[in-house]
């Protein structure tokens, strides 16, 4: 059973980790990595039934990055799980990786469905589990989507089949950042009153910090309990770039890579050397 | 089942009969349906399997994504909707969560090209192949009869990934024996002849068939052959006819960009250059009206696709 302690010193190698891979290679949503960084460590050492060494087993529950885009946080999540070795995120989108910009489910071991075009990892977590109860299986399927994605029409398409249909053993969970890639949500397109809405929906919602493992795991477990019910929807309150001071809320640390100089920074705060 | 060719069945019927024999031959396929079940008449199979059958609701991009997930959990999906919105509403979920990931999901584009039940231009979809054709990882069958059209599904549902199986609303004759046989990508002779060839698909085989005979009894010999598969296409089918030396028509129920035509053009260009006159929708949207007076208008019946073949011979 891992404790708060541990996740805390897992989430912040996996910080640790998605900025060093992406300032090797120079390219990486870092942003939104960081701010998920909390809630990948709480689901893959906490919550989620997986075994690294069987990543087809049959029974697993199943994660889906809707927001297909922050590969850093999965790869780093992934690697630190047991998936593959630390050294191969070093080979994040290079020339013939496994680890593609986007994730790649032929390519990348752990990964339970490709995405990238935003608004539709929800529908496809609608279809594991009704795939699953068809066959008998009753595995979950954790759907990880942006903020900003939920300006998507699809989402709201999924949104509406699932609470009307009061589909069970899936839950999602909304890193609510409040940062998009060209602006601030607010300065965008609002989402809020999210958890409204989706009550509105037929959804059960859970609102969380999305940084205070003591508040998010909890949540998470809760979330995987009462899915068993009914769709679950965790609201996850977080800062986009969360722990490294010049890149939190930051829109323009969306899609970025930290430059070396900014790397040693970062890696300093974040280990506690040099506090903003 | 045996019918007699020349029996005139709705080719909607054909594909939800055909869904239905398959459930009971394999228990792992499931039909979606986004609230149009009783015009592609998956009503049936909703009837016969209703714990297998998936209202989506009008909600095409969520239906193609719940369909891969499916897909990925060992189910095998077909997909049934109007092939225009499946091509396009649901265009990106069909390119990013079923072809690039190779998902075993099987989409059904109904309706297709221009007998829509007068629909008109908003419906009737002349560039759904175009689409789907490039696509990588997508198969693309266009059955020309209720035989083929079994078959195909039958032969869609063994396949290991996308699909898509392209069918049209309207009655069309039988043309095939109940022991006709398909093999993917293998172009079916129809006729043998040395002035020209004549390649179609779809509903259009049986108008071409019949424009070869009305043809012969005009002193013209004209090699014809059959696509069902349009992806992967016959190539060797196509470089055989070139080599003729003699032009090639293709038919189709589709626009002649980027549909049958335009797969051979680009195969008869690379191979052995060879003359390919594209009989199709000539780049334009589609209208309401009475089917036969529009294909007519069109140049797609059998005797405005004898006229045009003859016309271009004869020049």
């Amino acid at each position: 059973m891992t404790t708060i302690a541990e996740l805390q010193q897992i989430s912040l190698e996996m910080r640790k980790a998605i900025l060093r891979m992406a300032n090797h290679a120079g390219v990486g949503h870092v942003g939104g990595s960081m701010s998920a960084a909390d809630i990948l460590s709480a689901l893959y050492f906490a919550v989620m039934r997986v075994d690294p060494q069987h990543p087809a087993l049959p029974h697993r529950d199943r994660f889906i990055l809707s927001k297909g885009h922050c590969t850093p946080g999965y790869y780093a999540a992934l690697a630190l799980r047991g998936y593959f070795d630390r050294e191969l995120l070093y080979t994040f989108d290079a020339t013939g990786t496994t680890l593609q910009g986007h994730p790649d489910m032929h390519k990348c071991p752990g990964v339970d469905y490709s995405s990238g075009s935003l608004g539709q990892g929800l529908s496809i977590g609608i279809g594991m589990v009704l795939g699953a109860a068809a066959l008998g299986e009753s595995y979950k399927a954790y759907v990880l989507m942006g903020d900003g994605e939920c300006q998507e029409g699809q989402v709201w398409e999924a949104f509406l089949y699932a609470g009307a249909h009061r589909v069970r053993n899936l839950v999602a969970i909304v890193d609510h950042n409040r940062v998009q890639l060209s602006s601030t949500l607010a300065d965008g397109v609002d989402i809020d009153p999210l958890g409204q809405k989706l009550s509105a929906f037929g959804w059960r919602v859970i609102e969380t910090d999305g940084h205070d493992l003591g508040q998010l795991l909890p949540a998470l477990q809760a979330a995987a309990v009462e899915c068993e019910q009914g769709p679950v929807a965790v609201i996850a309150n977080t800062v986009k770039g969360k722990g490294v001071s010049f890149m939190e809320g930051q829109y323009q640390w969306h899609g970025k890579a930290p430059n070396d100089q900014q790397l040693e920074q970062a890696i300093a705060e974040l280990e506690g050397r040099n506090a903003p | 089942m045996t019918v007699q060719p020349g029996t005139m069945i709705e080719q909607r019927a054909s594909f939800g009969e055909a869904l239905v024999e398959l459930a009971a031959e394999n228990d792992r396929v499931v039909v979606l349906d986004a609230d149009v079940c009783t015009s592609t008449q998956t009503h049936l199979f909703r009837n016969a399997y209703p714990e297998r059958f998936y209202q989506i609701g009008i909600a095409e991009q969520n239906m193609v994504g719940i369909a891969a997930g499916m897909a990925a959990a060992g189910l095998v999906p077909w997909v049934s909707a109007f092939g225009v919105f499946l091509a396009h509403r649901a265009g990106d979920q069909v390119r990013n969560a079923v072809a690039l990931p190779k998902a075993n999901v099987k989409l059904s584009g109904g309706y297709a090209g221009l007998p829509t039940g007068r629909a008109g231009g908003s419906h009737a979809s002349v560039e759904d192949v175009a689409v789907m054709r490039a696509l990588p990882h997508m198969t693309v069958l266009e059955p020309a009869d209720a035989v083929e059209t079994r078959l195909l599904v039958r032969l869609a549902t063994q396949l290991p990934g996308p699909v898509y199986l392209r069918t049209v609303r309207c009655e069309i004759p039988v043309l095939f024996p109940a022991d006709h046989a398909v093999t993917l990508g293998k172009a079916v002779p129809m006729a043998q002849g040395d002035d020209a060839t004549v390649f179609s698909t779809g509903m259009m085989t049986a108008r071409a068939k019949e424009a070869v005979e009305m043809l012969r009894q005009r002193g013209l010999s004209l090699r014809h052959v059959h696509f069902h598969t349009l992806k992967p296409i016959d190539q060797e089918a196509i470089v055989d006819a070139c080599r003729m030396g003699k032009p090639i028509f293709t038919v189709e129920n589709h626009s002649v960009i980027g549909g049958l035509g335009s797969a051979v053009a680009e195969v008869a260009a690379e191979k052995e250059p060879c003359r390919v006159i594209r009989i199709g929708y000539q780049d334009i949207f589609l209208e309401s009206g009475n089917d036969e007076e529009l294909f007519d208008q069109y140049g797609l019946t059998a005797r405005t696709i004898a006229a045009r073949i003859e016309s271009e011979l004869h020049r």
